[in-house]
């Protein structure tokens, strides 16, 4: 089948998403007011509540919620086919995602642009309080274990990466040092730095001495490395070290001088990345030549594929940056329905993306069996295929594979570096945020808390053996990620839909796609923990199997909750405007 | 055209320069913040040599102050000495 068909499909029924049912959530579910007073104008501080252009913050909105994951989640799940993929992006964008980032952006909006987390205290209780930051810290150590090993691999992959990279940090710190100290305009000096990037990246395509492949430093993949490992493995040891410094270091420095900068430089990249894509699709007009289904026996599609295509489909992490940051800047409440619904559609566009790039990299569907054998090689190569999918589209914009690989591998690397800058940020805040539930004064100090960070992501990452070989211990805890995502979007989707019910509003557009997601979060876990990673399960794993019990009984709290909190008619818990 | 190519620019310039303006707006708020503690700590009972001398930036204040304690959750000043509202 053509891809460009399936793009052109996929685009216009988001568009019939934003255009037909956004305009019904928010005129007949939301009834968002033009007049109300939104918390930007009520509490304007000039600091966090800030009235915003709606246009300006849908950007800003949608840069933050993309990143790696609507590239690394669709990469791996088209293991099951590419139109299990499709379908779940399509309507999983129109019905799940859409109507959860704007509901929890209106809702926060109502509610004095408090997070989702705040109201799920005040519904689940301070007990509630302390198993969610357990929660989010485990879903932040995975992602600093499984990020530092998926960099360290492109590294290895892909050596002509890490010089580009690397020159950011430097560039980032100029660019830092001239918009905050010299008050210059941000957009020349970080367009300069990101050509600076794109010159090295084509460079070290060209000439194999910029490229910096430790693997050949040790005698090449047969060769022996250090301390008894292979060449291989003491390339990861020397990259997840290298990841760990950099990632103290920036985590400690002031936001203005690293963090910032690379944002500027990364947000073009999330620009150019896409038009390099849909261009490079336009103009190579390929045949999708994976399969339309693909029968497996390790791994059911059902229900992993909800789980495995997170970020792209339906997302937790969105609500709390929709009712993080997004609510307090909301200039007027009808904004909502663009900010929060278009925002979601952006990521959905770049989900469909990443789907094609894949099934259209192989020349046959063996070819696509071959690499995509089990689901293990699925999710070890998922990032790889796409960015050599992505490159051979590339090639339909003139550009040579070889460097059109490497500027797609900056990309992806730049993505999951911020990332990982972004998360053992907040892995320190939430270290410190216990460390004041508990009175343990230690724990609140910066140092402190990014050091406890840093270990417990190096050891988590270097001790134990991971199923993709020595550094990859994150992924034993990876397919505990989805679920807790998942979970998170499922509390949050029962959060709009009290709000609703007690409104008397059309509660249903929100509590069908959370029966929907929690149902299939359930079920993957109770198939996991007690099927495979039990004592009696196929596949014995006990620090699975703890941590799923502990994520198993907090779903089933939530649960709980939620069907004593809607059928309970006197509104206490959460009250609205 | 070229008014849109310059208009596109502006845009996408304040696109990238939005969280920054947070971040700043942050640093410099929590620096103010410090700055007021240093200059009324007398009024927490943190004894201040220069007291009479810094109330004299008090009328000047009064309107951050008040931003302050609204912030903070507090919707009546919580110094007895500061009467804003």
């Amino acid at each position: 089948m053509n891809a460009i068909a399936v793009a052109s499909i996929g685009l216009f029924l988001f568009f019939l998403g934003y255009r037909f049912y956004s305009k019904y959530v928010a005129e007949r579910v939301f009834k968002l007011d033009p007049n109300y007073v939104t918390p930007a104008h009520k509490l304007e501080d000039g600091v966090d509540f800030v009235p915003t252009n709606k246009f300006v913050l849908w950007g800003h909105h949608f840069t933050s919620v993309a990143g790696a994951a609507p590239i690394l989640g669709p990469a791996i799940a088209v293991y099951w086919g590419w139109l299990p993929a499709f379908i779940w992006v399509v309507f999983g964008t129109i019905f799940a995602a859409g109507v959860h980032d704007f509901g929890t952006l209106a809702l926060s909006v109502r509610n004095k642009g408090q997070s989702v987390g705040t109201l799920a205290n005040r519904l689940i209780g301070q007990r509630g309080k302390i198993l969610f930051l357990f929660i989010i810290l485990i879903l932040v150590l995975m992602v600093n274990a499984v990020f530092a090993w998926v960099i360290a691999n492109l590294f290895i992959t892909f050596p002509a990466s890490v010089l580009p990279v690397f020159i950011q940090i430097p560039l980032a710190v100029w660019i830092g040092y001239a918009v905050h100290k010299r008050s210059k305009n941000m957009l020349v000096p970080s367009l300069v730095a990101l050509a600076v990037m794109y010159l090295t990246a084509i460079l070290a395509a060209q000439i194999p001495i910029l490229q910096i492949d430790v693997v050949s430093y040790f005698g090449g993949e047969e060769g022996a490395g250090l301390f008894g490992l292979g060449a291989v493995s003491t390339a990861f040891f020397v990259w997840i070290v290298i990841l760990m410094v950099y990632v103290y270091i920036a985590s400690t420095l002031p936001v203005w001088k690293l963090l910032q900068p690379r944002d500027f430089i990364n947000s073009h990249q999330l620009i150019v990345g896409l038009a390099i894509l849909y261009l490079g699709l336009l103009f190579t007009n390929p045949e999708i030549t994976a399969p339309l289904t693909n029968a497996t026996t390790d791994v059911s599609w059902f229900p992993l594929l909800f789980i495995t295509i997170a970020c792209g489909a339906i997302s937790g992490f969105h609500g709390l940056v929709s009712s993080g940051t997004s609510s307090k800047q909301i200039n007027k409440e009808t904004d909502a329905r663009f900010v929060g619904y278009a925002g979601a559609v952006g990521e959905g566009v770049l989900a469909l993306i990443s789907i094609l790039a894949v099934v259209t990299l192989f020349p046959t569907a063996g070819a696509f069996r071959e690499t995509y054998s089990s689901f293990a090689a699925a999710s070890g190569g998922g990032l790889g295929n796409f960015i050599l999918g992505a490159s051979q589209l590339a090639t339909g914009l003139l550009i040579p594979a070889n460097i059109a690989s490497t500027i797609v591998a900056v990309i992806v690397v730049s993505f999951a570096a911020t990332s990982l800058d972004t998360s053992v940020r907040l892995m320190r805040y939430i270290i410190s945020e216990l460390g004041q539930e508990y009175n343990v004064p230690a724990l609140t100090k910066a140092h402190v808390a990014t050091s406890i960070a840093v270990v417990s992501s190096a050891a988590l990452v270097l001790l134990p053996k991971g199923p993709n070989g020595f550094g990859s211990g994150g992924f034993l805890l990876w397919p505990l990620f989805g679920t807790a995502n998942q979970l998170l979007a499922g509390i949050s989707l029962l959060l709009i839909s009290i709000w609703l019910k007690r409104l008397s509003r059309n509660y249903w557009i929100t509590l069908v796609p959370m029966i929907f997601i929690i149902f299939m979060t359930l079920y993957a876990m109770i198939q996991q923990v007690f099927l495979q990673w039990s004592f009696w399960g196929d596949n014995t794993n006990w620090l699975l199997f703890i941590f799923g019990s502990i994520i198993l009984v907090f779903a089933l709290w939530i649960m709980v909750t939620a069907v004593s909190v809607l059928r309970d008619k006197t509104p206490k818990v959460l009250d609205t405007e | 055209m070229l008014e849109h190519m310059k208009k596109l620019l502006a845009y996408y310039e304040e696109v990238i320069s939005l969280p920054h303006k947070r971040e700043i707006a942050l640093e410099l708020r929590n620096e103010d913040d410090l700055f007021f503690l240093m200059l009324y700590s007398e009024m927490l009972g943190i004894p201040n040599p220069v007291y009479y001398y810094t109330l004299e930036l008090y009328p000047y204040m009064i309107e951050q102050f008040h931003d302050w304690h609204l912030r903070m959750g507090m919707d009546k000043s919580p110094l007895s000495g500061i009467r804003c509202c």
